[in-house]
């Protein structure tokens, strides 16, 4: 099975990034693919170059790049949410006139349109919500 | 105001199921819905739970700092998004009828949310 998930709750503040980190795991142990994650509402928080917890917390956003680099899953986000929250990649930084990215490397910048098409081109798209 | 007279159906259902101002659930929602519509999906909304505050008559971004989603609400026939079923039973709940609302709605009894459900292609929860 080929699927997508949508992550709507930001990282530590809810349960919905770890749950769905812990998803794709699963999938991908059963032998299905999950081709593309997208992050919209507070998920975009996910995407935060600078977040730094505590050792002894899972670090979220290495865990999403470790998804990438592994297993090719596209971290896709939305840029309207995440422009408002503060994540910028360094071309949306320099048109705003900012110094420094804050968006992850690993994650892309994209539109809402491409979470439509997510829906339509994997066989199951499954939404995280806290 | 009606209750269902035809089959629900469309391409894609986005589901309101919060209220205004105090987040931007609502806003990013209705984002998405007119993303969709812009893309040429056949579009409708389903308001349940807090979801029915969203069309309450009379609100306006006011002092709060929040932008607000009446003007997008007001916005929705231009994006042909004309079919918006709301959960009479959560109506009820809060006190409101169909008179207190913005915009006309397709009145449905959370019996038969499923069926709205059913004949959506794609559905997203907010």
């Amino acid at each position: 099975m080929r699927y997508a998930l949508l992550v709507l709750g930001g990282p530590y503040s809810h349960q919905a990034a770890h749950s769905a980190l812990r998803f794709a795991h699963a999938a991908i142990a059963r032998g299905h693919r999950v081709d593309t994650v997208f992050f919209y509402h507070d998920g975009v928080h996910n995407a935060a170059h600078f977040a730094a917890p505590p050792q002894d917390e899972p670090h979220l956003v290495d865990a999403w790049c470790d998804l990438q680099r592994t297993h090719g899953t596209a971290l896709q986000v939305c840029v309207a949410a995440a422009l408002r929250r503060g994540l910028l990649d360094a071309r949306e930084a320099e048109r705003h006139g900012k110094s420094g990215a804050s968006l992850e490397p690993s994650f892309e910048l994209t539109g809402l349109g491409q979470l439509l098409d997510i829906g339509q081109t994997h066989e199951r798209l499954i939404t995280f919500a806290p | 105001m009606s209750e269902i007279t035809e089959a629900p159906h469309g391409d894609l259902l986005v589901m309101l199921r919060h209220a205004p101002h105090g987040s931007l659930w609502l806003r990013e929602a209705l984002d998405l819905a007119l993303v969709g519509a812009a893309f040429g999906q056949s579009v409708s909304l389903l308001l349940m739970g807090d979801g029915v505050w969203a069309l309450l008559r009379g609100q306006g971004p006011g002092p709060l700092g929040q932008k607000g989603s009446q003007s997008t609400f007001e916005m929705l026939e231009m994006y042909d998004i004309e079919r918006l079923y709301i959960d009479v039973d959560s109506l009820e709940a809060r006190g409101l009828t169909r008179d207190d609302l913005l915009l006309p709605v397709i009145e449905v009894p959370t019996s038969e949310l499923s069926t709205v459900l059913a004949g959506h292609r794609q559905i997203f929860n907010f």
